[in-house]
């Protein structure tokens, strides 16, 4: 008995600790945000790092999404006889909901893990601490640029990745099902509301840009510096940021709706 | 070794009863130290004494429980952020890997304090990490990767990197551990070098008693977390003290057991209790009878590393 409260009072603890070191990592890093727009170029470096190399994953999934976007819809929305409503079906689903959270979830599997690997590998090759040595933060000079460059790149990603999407819910709709081009497109325009839907989708990309990069991060610089603790903490980019993602996504709706 | 020019040399980092550890086990127990300026200070000792410890403690990425650490009679311990960022680049540290960035080239790799820290010009830039690549030897692999580089290169360009911003102090953690013999050399008359060439301050750990008695000035021997030797290589050596003589002669039994505590080993092997033979020292001898376990008695006893 006495065991189990210990491991309840041990487990609080260690995830209070958690709790304070992350607050404390990311107040730093928005506090950085000034410096490190003074050096851009290491934040662009990042950005193309980050976002050139998971272009491709966002866009062929985009494409797959809209693809079963089209079938599925197509498939409901003729019951009713309103099959013309295909396109803003397909850009709503992507530009609101499935656009942030999809390519979220892809962008913690592709650059998150690789920035938990990177920054722990350099944690255990003592590279942050020899940079700490030099009198250089490491914080403000590899974790820094990282982060906003994970910020930046997330909507422009999320875009990419609506874009593709409604692209393959056209190319199943109006060329393989045969749809009118004309009621597919007008519906869209007249139904997608650029603050309501897509600005909403913007700024929920913009937190879970936040939010995933942060996470990678975080993950990275309290890694344990042998390889268990590296792949250990990948792993844990991949979960946490997942499930932070999707809670987050149901709340920001919630709110959103509300409006 | 190298003549004093002055006698006695300013003392650079003084260490004053400092205690740090963990809850259960003080590494450092009440430590206290003087590293001169201009000599090479090495600091010696069974693994896992606190040795590299210390060096962390000096550049203040550790904090101590109690005890100050005094660079240039500024306490490290006090020091904010800022202070001791600006203190660090009065320092270099050599990493025992060497710790360069895998993602820069050599040049880079030196270049990248230069660039960070200073507001020099791209072409002084130039000239300083191609003056330091040619003090350590390696002008010719600039352009390399640390992937391409052997490990004793590896360790030379963060020589380099850590001579680059010309330090008051610089100091080496296992700068011999896992070389070739000519690399071993090389490093060896490097770090003496540097020592006198630049007047830097050296403080070296290792465990390499022929290299490191070779180069050093002042040898500290730290052993169940206190200074249990102090002084020139010469004066260590004949020291009477028993942990120390173990260390410097490499003599596998001593104070410092070749066995981790254990239960007897008859206990461990499930044999029943029997008076005759259940003695742990029965059982050593018999085994040390047999050849089996190693003795103060077995040739290895007095070899030393080579």
């Amino acid at each position: 008995m006495i065991g189990f409260f210990k491991q309840v009072g041990q487990t609080t603890r260690l995830m209070l600790v958690a709790l304070g070191l992350s607050y404390r990592l990311f107040v730093q890093m928005v506090r950085l945000f000034r410096p490190t727009m003074k050096r851009f170029r290491l934040v662009s470096e990042q950005m193309h790092f980050l976002g050139n190399y998971s272009l491709a994953i966002i866009s062929v999934s985009g494409l797959f999404v809209g693809f079963v976007l089209g079938l599925q819809g197509y498939y409901t929305l003729q019951k009713y006889g309103s099959e013309s409503a295909l396109g803003l079906l397909v850009a709503l689903s992507l530009v609101r909901e499935l656009g942030p959270v999809v390519c979220a979830l892809l962008f913690a599997g592709r650059a998150g893990t690789s920035l938990t690997a990177e920054i722990g590998l350099m944690k255990a090759g003592e590279q942050l601490s020899a940079m700490e040595m030099m009198g250089i933060d490491p914080v403000a000079r590899i974790l820094a640029p990282r982060f906003w460059a994970g910020v930046f790149t997330m909507p422009i990603l999320a875009a990419v990745f609506s874009a593709m999407g409604i692209i393959g819910g056209w190319i199943v709709g109006v060329l393989m099902i045969g749809i009118d081009a004309g009621s597919f497109w007008g519906q869209m325009q007249g139904g997608v509301d650029v603050f309501k839907d897509v600005l909403n989708g913007v700024i929920k990309s913009f937190i879970f840009g936040v939010t995933v990069t942060f996470i990678a991060l975080y993950q990275g610089f309290e890694a344990q510096p042998t390889p268990e603790g590296v792949s250990r903490s990948t792993t844990s980019t991949v979960v946490v940021a997942s499930l932070f993602v999707l809670g987050l996504d149901f709340m920001l709706t919630a709110f959103m709706f509300s409006l | 070794m190298t003549p004093n020019y002055y006698d006695p040399p300013a003392p650079l980092i003084e260490i004053k009863d400092l205690r740090f550890g963990y809850s259960e086990r003080m590494i450092l127990d009440g430590i206290n130290l003087v590293i001169p300026k201009g000599q090479v200070t090495a600091i010696m000792g069974a693994s896992g004494g606190g040795k590299t410890t210390i060096l962390r403690l000096i550049g203040g990425q550790y904090k101590a429980q109690s005890g100050s650490v005094l660079f240039d009679g500024q306490d490290i311990g006090q020091l904010q952020t800022p202070e001791l960022m600006a203190l660090r680049r009065r320092m270099g540290m050599l990493f025992q890997f060497g710790a360069l960035f895998t993602d820069l080239s050599v040049f880079d790799n030196v270049a990248f304090p230069l660039r960070e820290i200073t507001h020099l010009s791209e072409s002084m830039v130039r000239d300083v990490v191609l003056m330091k690549l040619d003090a350590v030897g390696l002008r010719g692999a600039k352009d390399l990767m640390p992937s391409e580089i052997s490990g004793g290169m590896a360790r030379r360009v963060a020589l380099a990197r850590a001579i680059a911003l010309d330090p008051e102090l610089i100091m080496y953690d296992e700068p011999f551990a896992g070389l070739d013999p000519i690399s071993l050399g090389t490093a060896a008359r490097l770090i003496r070098r540097l020592n006198d060439a630049i007047g830097l301050t050296s403080i070296i750990v290792s465990h390499d008693l022929d290299e490191t008695f070779h180069i050093a000035d002042q040898v500290i021997v730290l052993a169940n977390g206190g200074v249990v030797a102090q002084g020139t290589p010469e004066e260590v050596k004949r020291s009477a003290d028993p942990l120390v003589h173990q260390f410097v002669t490499a003599a596998p039994d001593g104070p410092v057991r070749f066995q981790y505590p254990a239960p007897s080993f008859a206990e461990d092997l499930g044999l029943p209790a029997n008076p005759l033979t259940t003695s742990e020292q029965q059982l050593h001898s018999a085994l040390e009878a047999s050849g089996a376990a190693p003795s103060s008695h077995s040739p290895n006893a007095q070899g030393g590393r080579a």
